[in-house]
């Protein structure tokens, strides 16, 4: 445990000492205030919820999420440190978790930004707060989420851009698997069985009860397990392809 | 006492080529082994088995006893490793870089402090310690990945070329490191440069095709070169071992 904290701290202010960081805070923080107040009307729908900011959440990540892992393993390769850090007396499963956890409290500061969002609606009435605190679980959940899944392509390129382009797709795949568009199609000719199978693997079916503010363990286990299998499929991948 | 490092019958297969086939190397401390070979002859790729980075299709290799398939954390302990190239995060200044070597290495507090300013000392870094890495000349960033290399003084040193592209006040400099903990270390280094082999090491082995066709003294090689020839006798001998191989195959 005490060799993962040296990797945290390397990773989280790696991004920090590049202008990723304030370019990907800058951006998140911008795009999440249009799309909760101006695309989503947070102010017109006179409710006092944070429902437009959480909506809207998924899709701002599914293509900032990707920015944030493509440099994980993908720069390691580039620059050859991937040498250097496998031939440490450290486990490629504390380099991948602990890679994976400086990301995700990456993410989690960006979202911790967000908070004045919440202040306005506090201020402009009275929101359910557990609904609202549920909402920032649900997406801090499919932020670690879909970083597994960047962490995990990021490691079979030299390429951030190609890392990038995987992880969205992935992503957007995972993310849509559960929209209504999908779902119809599939209901109108498939058994409903295998519309059933499909939206049960995506992510928005688990993340939709959280943003109306119900904490259901079976979607936090789902998000859970999501990470873990792809930080597993990383760790394969970085044993079977480091030198590459 | 056990060797520092002892590879048995390692080989190495990448698809259907055969880069190392079947090499068997001990290195007891004390020893400097100039590893000389052309490129592509499996060099990098030995050295690579050898620190654990790949693992081999067939053999063995233990270091200070310790089996590096078996316990891999417990062998690389043991062992310092300069990668081609000496790759180092570019992002981070020196005495970042360094300290986080030595807390992936398990030194905390003023024992690690004590161990980076050591190995800046050796190595020569004082000046750019507060320095971001990608700011540095080839000279300083190889220098940055020897101080890595020998934070956590390692009974067993393994460098893949530790002075290609240096000027030749750089190579110097780096020879006298390299001379000063020949002692009580076991040192495996890569090289292009011949004379090298006779300035620092104890030890040649010459691989070709990934296979040992020399494994002796610096002087035994010398001795190998016919006596009419006056200059460049060891660029003799290496062609001659490496190239008349290669011919006989065909």
């Amino acid at each position: 445990m005490s060799r993962l904290t040296p990797i945290v701290r390397r990773e989280f202010s790696a991004y920090f000492n590049t202008p990723l960081a304030a370019v990907f805070l800058v951006m998140f923080l911008f795009l999440t205030g249009i799309f909760t107040f101006n695309v989503g009307q947070l102010y017109e729908r006179g409710q006092a919820d944070l429902r437009p900011f959480f909506d809207f959440n998924p899709w701002l990540f599914l293509f900032l999420v990707p920015a944030i892992s493509m440099r994980l393993w993908a720069e390691e390769r580039r620059i050859g440190t991937i040498e250097l850090v496998t031939t440490l007396p450290i486990s490629i499963r504390d380099l991948v978790v602990g890679k994976w956890l400086a990301a995700w409290a990456f993410a989690c500061v960006a979202l911790a930004l967000t908070v004045p969002i919440w202040l306005t609606v506090e201020y402009l009435g009275e929101p359910d707060r557990g609904a609202i605190l549920a909402g920032y679980v649900g997406s801090a959940l499919m932020a670690g989420a879909f970083l597994a899944i960047g962490s995990a392509l990021s490691a079979v390129t030299k390429n951030q851009v190609v890392a990038f382009v995987l992880c969205a797709v992935v992503c957007f795949l995972l993310l849509m698997a559960g929209y209504p568009v999908v779902l119809d199609f599939l209901g109108g000719w498939a058994n409903p069985g295998v519309a059933e199978a499909v939206a049960s693997v995506s992510l928005l079916t688990h993340f939709e009860p959280m943003e109306r503010g119900v904490i259901d363990l079976r979607d936090v286990l789902f998000f859970a397990a999501v990470v873990a299998a792809f930080l597993w499929l990383n760790i394969l991948l970085i044993e079977w392809k480091k030198a590459d | 006492m056990e060797a520092a490092i002892a590879a048995h019958g390692l080989r190495k297969r990448f698809g259907s080529f055969d880069a190392v086939q079947g090499i068997d190397l001990v290195v007891k401390h004390g020893e400097v082994l100039g590893f000389l070979g052309p490129n592509g002859a499996g060099k990098s790729t030995t050295m690579r088995m050898i620190t654990g980075f790949l693992a081999p299709t067939a053999g063995t290799v233990r270091i200070c006893g310790t089996d590096m398939l078996d316990e891999p954390l417990k062998a690389k302990e043991h062992m310092g490793y300069l990668p081609e190239g000496a790759p180092c995060y570019p992002d981070m200044t020196v005495a970042e870089f360094l300290g986080f070597i030595g807390a992936v290495r398990g030194f905390s507090g003023a024992e690690r402090a004590r161990r980076v300013d050591a190995a800046v000392e050796r190595t020569n870094l004082q000046g750019v310690y507060h320095q971001p890495i990608e700011t540095l000349s080839k000279g300083f960033k190889r220098r940055v990945g020897l101080a890595q290399a020998i934070l956590h003084d390692p009974p067993v040193l393994i460098m893949d070329e530790p002075t290609d592209g240096l000027d030749p006040n750089q190579k110097h400099q780096v020879r006298e490191l390299i001379r000063t903990m020949a002692k009580d270390k076991a040192i495996v280094l890569s090289t292009h440069i011949l004379e090298e082999v006779e300035a620092v090491c104890t030890r040649a082995v010459i691989i070709n095709r990934g296979t040992i066709v020399f494994d002796g003294t610096p002087q035994a090689l010398d001795g190998k070169a016919p006596a009419s020839i006056a200059k460049n006798r060891l660029d003799h001998v290496f062609r001659t071992l490496t190239t008349a191989d290669t011919e006989s195959r065909r």
